[in-house]
């Protein structure tokens, strides 16, 4: 469990029943927040962080001592603008950046939960964060923004509670995750449990971590964030600090070299059940079948503005399930934008400095708070 | 904003919904919302555009009007406009069934080849007719099924769809077409501007 000054948290008397069956209550929720809150509390927007992602989305992350992993798009006169809005974001339930997780300990029995935590799923991780609104007086958010899995958020968040976002900005994602994205995860899985250091969960009684497992899941799980193009133009066939191939299985590759060194760093600032919950919690994510079949009823009651932003070489949540989503919400009459983003840089896009993604996303709020 | 816009707004009343196909930079989008307070979406192909939409604070849906216009629920908008593309698609005959069964009414412009300008180029030059409506080299052209008001008027008729206002635009002036003066109209206009119903 992560103590540490920088982590700020809510801990969240209440019970809250899980899709599992299960009820946790007095579990703490770590978050951050940037800019203000204005008198009129009408300048909110809850960031919903991806897989790997935490509550510091932008400056310096204190624990990783690394940029915020939406430093690109958040902060002052960025897109989403500090000086103007009052961004929060919470580190998800089953994460490992301070939230109630499979690393802290089981009350019932004071041992560190490992794989006993229980299973969460999308639904029960934005019903978690919806105290954070209750928390800081905020009745309704100006918006609700995130890629990839924030975007799972995104709309199960406005499902959940439709009258509690003036706008909503869902990024790179789907309404339910394929049968490919399902497969990649279970590969990162796999690649965890079948390291020796696991220990079936529990790892820390004996103070290692499967770390190998981990690295490799990392590895596997950063080329779907990538362009088949971007890898050629970045990487292509350059060898590593060589004039030629070493005929062995060093790194010989560039590439090679950058995935392990992506392995490497991942291991010193995540933890593999964390990994293994909240990839779970993905594959389990189906925004259809929740509502019998038919996804346009799951905004049937909102009267929110949605602003659908996919990438051209995103492979991983491609344009059709992001279009998917906009059709649902343009068969029930919904306020609905849809922009496809030319980029080269793959499901990362979001993450990056890609200016037609970030004009977008800065026009669409900008534009719509002065009609607020 | 040009005068087809205006000619165009002028067919449609405050407070309705109007999806507009084909918005390009949204400027016909913008007038409605500003000065009609009009509920409106648009639908444009370019990427280019779509950003400029987004930047004057405007709904729009990145897509193609042959493919995506079926997502939207019969008569779910009061009007549908369509300013001189019917002539680029494939298929004009089902996208303007489309606009038809997803609007209330449809305001569907036309750039017309039945303008004596056109008739005298060809006539006269020997070439494909270049004028303000058609700026594009033959090989450039992005209009496939160029009509004459004449011919458009005939096939809506053909398909029992009903035109409630014609109107012909030369430059600055637009004026009704009735069946009196249509063969006079389709020589002078260089635009034709219909509101249909289905």
């Amino acid at each position: 469990m992560n103590i540490d000054k920088n982590i700020k948290t809510l801990i969240v008397k209440k019970p809250l029943k899980l899709d599992c069956g299960k009820t946790i209550k007095d579990f703490p929720i770590a978050y951050e927040t940037y800019g203000s809150l204005n008198k009129k509390k009408d300048n909110a927007i809850l960031v919903f962080h991806a897989l790997t992602g935490d509550q510091f989305v932008t400056g310096l992350n204190p624990i990783t001592k690394k940029d915020g992993w939406w430093s690109y798009a958040v902060g002052p006169g960025k897109a989403i603008d500090t000086n103007k809005y009052f961004v929060i974001c919470s580190n998800v339930i089953g994460g490992c950046m301070g939230s109630y997780g499979p690393s802290h300990k089981d009350p019932d029995n004071n041992k560190v939960f490992g794989i006993n935590f229980p299973v969460i799923t999308i639904n029960d991780i934005v019903n978690a964060q919806y105290n954070l609104l209750e928390y800081f007086g905020i009745d309704k958010l100006f918006s609700i923004a995130g890629g990839s899995m924030g975007g799972m958020q995104v709309l199960q968040f406005i499902s959940n509670f439709p009258e509690k976002s003036k706008t909503v900005i869902p990024i790179a994602t789907t309404s339910n995750h394929s049968a490919q994205n399902i497969a990649l995860n279970e590969l990162g899985r796999q690649a965890i449990t079948a390291d020796r250091d696991w220990k079936d969960g529990n790892y820390s009684s004996s103070n290692t971590s499967p770390g190998k497992g981990l690295a490799v899941a990392r590895m596997a799980a950063h080329i779907t964030y990538l362009s088949k193009k971007g890898l050629q133009e970045k990487f292509g066939r350059k060898l590593q600090e060589r004039e030629d191939l070493k005929f062995g299985f060093d790194a010989d590759f560039q590439i090679e070299s950058y995935l392990r060194y992506q392995g490497s760093v991942f291991v010193d600032r995540f933890d593999a059940n964390s990994y293994l919950y909240i990839t779970r919690a993905m594959d389990y994510f189906d925004l259809t079948k929740q509502f019998k079949g038919n996804l346009s009823d799951a905004f049937k009651n909102t009267k929110a503005k949605f602003f659908i932003i996919s990438f051209t070489s995103d492979w991983l949540y491609p344009t059709q399930e992001n279009k998917d989503i906009v059709i649902a919400l343009n068969s029930i009459g919904a306020d609905v934008g849809f922009v496809e983003i030319k980029s080269d840089k793959g499901h990362d896009s979001f993450l990056l400095d890609v200016p037609d993604f970030l004009n977008a996303l800065k026009n669409f709020l900008d534009k719509s708070y002065i009609e607020n | 904003m040009k005068n087809e816009f205006k000619v165009i707004a002028d067919l449609i009343e405050k407070d309705k919904k109007v999806l507009d196909v084909g918005c390009a930079d949204g400027t016909l989008m913008k007038y409605l919302k500003d000065n009609k307070n009009i509920n409106i979406r648009g639908l444009e192909i370019s990427k280019d555009k779509v950003q400029e939409c987004i930047a004057k604070g405007l709904t729009v849906i990145e897509g193609n009007a042959e493919k995506d216009l079926k997502q939207f629920p019969d008569k779910s908008f009061d009007y549908v406009v369509l300013s001189q593309t019917l002539q680029a698609f494939l298929n004009p005959e089902l996208v303007l069934n489309e606009l038809l069964r997803v609007g209330k009414k449809a305001i569907v412009t036309i750039p017309n080849f039945g303008f004596w300008k056109v008739r005298f180029h060809l006539l006269f030059k020997g070439t494909m007719p270049i004028t303000k409506a058609l700026p594009d080299e033959w090989y450039s052209t992005p209009n496939l099924h160029m009509c004459t008001i004449k011919d458009f008027v005939y096939f809506v008729k053909s398909r029992d769809i009903k035109i409630f206002k014609s109107l012909a635009l030369n430059n600055l002036n637009s004026s009704l077409i009735n069946e009196n003066n249509l063969g006079i109209k389709n020589l002078f206009a260089d635009l034709g501007i219909f509101l249909i119903e289905k």
